[in-house]
């Protein structure tokens, strides 16, 4: 057991962290988390500035530790998220890079690197969240497009996506699993309509998106005809590896943040709210060396193991934890929304359904890690 | 960056995990049950294995290793629910003679409690003498208790190796309850094919494989606040690990024939040492206000 870093790493630290310094000053000012026009151009805008430097390829091509390395010293540096761009560089991105033709490679992975291009993911249904298999959207292939129609929610960033990374049913005869595929679908084709829905922390995050007969090319095709399933879990396995590192960093400034406003505000002569956050702290502690112990395994295995559901299951829950402490430290201010912490609150309330609820990723960690037998 | 087990280490463990297999396994852990007592045989014979001398340098004829190797061996003791005064003997090894060979049986005044002490050789601590006997919830850790005690400062060391032994318990319970879910049929079909079943199982392993990151990484950090932390989930994956097992078993494992109280019992035994959850949950706030990491 090690948990030392090699030279090179190290040397990658200090080089990334002298540009941090550097650069994060020169970034305009943050825009408000309800203005996504605003939040695609400043997030481009940095994922710009990460090509420049040569750290754009760092979520595809780096090793596990390297990638670990970034996603924490951009978090401690307080280095903006890759927001708008999420399903560019750490989904579709990597999907087309897996899976794509030299030709599709070319025309899409260059304008997401480079921060010109925002890709959103159409993949749940009203009918089909967790158990996406059972997704309806038609593709009906006639000549060299398919004509697709259907409908898709929970779409983050729809309104502000250039492409929809959207699966599809091809083969509606076919067992479930079968028969999906995976297209990339521009945004501004005839017959989608985006209707953004408001989450209950009052922002407009994600969206409804409507599809009435869309023509979209087959060569936009990513994978076989019927292959789509296939396809997304070789990108839905990354997604549950290294993909909160980030936020676990960005948990524990929060953690001490709060004790400090604790200790201002007289909370902390509690000892029980005091030993409360005392068990936060050890959480996220451990929450941060179950990241460290999955890189590991990918390092040594090749691909992110079934830890990623080990650690969704709890991140998701210490995250709603950490930030109902922030209600007890802060008292009546966690009722005002102008209050830092109280819509991360509120927020956090998804980080048990989104990519997975708990319900499900519990039955993956006992089917697919325990063996226990398929049932009801 | 190799946060992975070393080849001898991995060997390491499977040596400690079959000693006591052979000398103290499900079968042994039921005998000792009928007849409380210290085996003294047993005890040579993990001193002879180095158990006690694990981490003394080999030019005190200890065996050399570290904490991460320490830290294996209790867990794999925790896993077979051995008895005694496993941490006392070992801490005393170097010190106290005959500890580091197994000969001695050493006790510890800890806080209110002291462990073992009727079968101890020797002592460590003030206050033992006036302790008071009490019938031990755990019918494998006699129990007395201290009047008047002074609560102390934990040693890391100490923190660390007692949520090695809970890890250990926790990854038995884990075990129980899923080879059980497997094999135990009721409507038909295993019990593990029930959802209710699979989840209380799947928390099961969550919290024991959190728990083993925390661990593993305070035994190479060697930091206090990382043993507080380790110790705080040891804690929660052993004492809740062992009720979801029950659980899972039903009536059988509300039974005193089924090995499942007693991994619930001797996790509640050890949340009480080193301070308890108290001293480490204080010791981590701390940390969280001064900023060290």
């Amino acid at each position: 057991m090690d948990l030392a870093y090699t030279p090179e790493e190290e040397e990658f630290r200090a080089r990334l962290r002298a540009w941090l310094t550097r650069t994060l000053p020169l970034l305009p000012p943050k825009p408000s988390p309800d203005d996504w026009p605003a939040r695609r151009a400043y997030d481009l805008g940095w994922q710009r500035r990460l090509y420049d430097a040569g750290y754009a390829h760092v979520h595809w091509d780096a090793s596990p530790t390297v990638r670990l390395i970034f996603l924490e010293e951009t978090e401690r540096a307080g280095a903006p998220y890759v927001g708008a761009n999420f399903v560019g560089l750490l989904h579709a991105g990597p999907t087309i890079a897996a899976e794509g033709t030299p030709a599709q490679r070319e025309r899409w992975l260059e304008p997401i690197l480079k921060g010109e291009e925002v890709w959103c993911q159409g993949f749940s249904e009203p009918d089909a969240g967790s158990d996406l298999a059972s997704l309806r959207t038609r593709a009906r292939r006639d000549g060299d497009v398919y004509r697709v129609t259907g409908s898709k929610i929970w779409t983050s960033h729809a309104e502000v996506a250039d492409w929809c990374e959207l699966l599809v049913r091809t083969d509606p005869d076919a067992p479930r699993h079968q028969g999906i595929t995976w297209l990339a679908m521009p945004m501004d084709a005839p017959g989608v309509t985006v209707r953004p829905l408001r989450t209950l922390a009052g922002s407009a995050e994600f969206a409804e998106v409507f599809l009435d007969d869309v023509p979209v090319p087959v060569a936009n095709r990513v994978g076989a005809e019927n292959d789509g399933w296939r396809v997304t879990m070789v990108t839905l396995s990354f997604e549950r590896g290294t993909a909160f590192a980030g936020e676990v960093v960005a948990c524990r400034r929060v953690l001490a943040e709060l004790a400090r406003e604790a200790h201002g505000n007289g909370r902390w002569d509690d000892p029980a709210l005091r030993r409360r956050l005392g068990r936060l702290e050890a959480e996220f502690r451990a929450l941060w060396r179950l990241v460290q112990w999955n890189v590991g395994e990918a390092t040594e295995n090749g691909v992110p193991g079934a830890g990623g559901s080990v650690f969704k299951l709890r991140y998701s829950h210490a995250r709603q934890q950490l930030y109902d402490a922030t209600a007890d430290v802060l008292g009546d201010a966690a009722l005002d929304l102008d209050r830092p912490w109280v819509l991360e609150r509120l927020s956090s309330l998804s980080y048990t359904i989104a990519a997975g609820t708990s319900q499900i990723q519990r039955t993956i960690v006992a089917q697919r890690v325990l063996g226990l037998p398929k049932g009801r | 960056m190799r946060f992975q087990l070393t080849d001898d280490q991995r060997a390491l463990r499977a040596g400690v995990r079959e000693v006591l297999a052979r000398r103290f396994g499900p079968d042994a852990l039921r005998a000792a049950v009928a007849r409380p007592g210290l085996d003294r045989e047993l005890w040579r014979a993990l001193g002879e294995a180095g158990f006690f001398a694990l981490r003394l340098p080999e030019a005190r004829g200890g065996v050399g290793l570290g904490l991460p190797e320490a830290v294996l061996a209790f867990e794999e003791a925790g896993r077979a629910s051995l008895p005694g005064p496993l941490l006392g003997t070992h801490l005393a090894a170097g010190t106290v003679p005959g500890a580091a060979e197994g000969e001695t049986v050493v006790a510890v005044v800890d806080g209110a409690l002291v462990e073992w002490w009727d079968e101890a050789d020797v002592v460590v601590g003030e206050g033992g003498a006036g302790a008071v006997p009490m019938r031990s919830v755990d019918p494998l850790t006699p129990l007395r208790r201290v009047p008047d005690a002074v609560a102390c400062t934990a040693d890391p060391v100490a923190v660390l190796l007692t949520a090695a032994e809970q890890l250990g318990t926790a990854t038995r319970a884990c075990e129980l309850a899923v080879g059980h879910a497997r094999t135990r049929e009721q409507f038909g079909r295993p019990i593990g094919a029930f959802q209710a079943v699979q989840h209380l199982c799947a928390d099961l392993l969550v919290r024991t494989e959190v728990a083993r990151s925390a661990v593993y990484a305070a035994s190479v950090t060697g930091d206090a606040a990382d043993a507080a932390a380790a110790r705080v989930l040891a804690d929660e994956a052993a004492a809740q690990g062992a009720r979801d097992c029950l659980q899972v078993f039903g009536g059988m494992g509300f039974t005193w024939e089924a090995e499942v109280h007693l991994l619930l019992k001797r996790a509640w035994v050890r949340a009480r040492r080193s301070g308890g959850a108290e001293q480490s949950e204080e010791l981590l706030a701390r940390a969280l206000l001064s900023g060290t990491d």
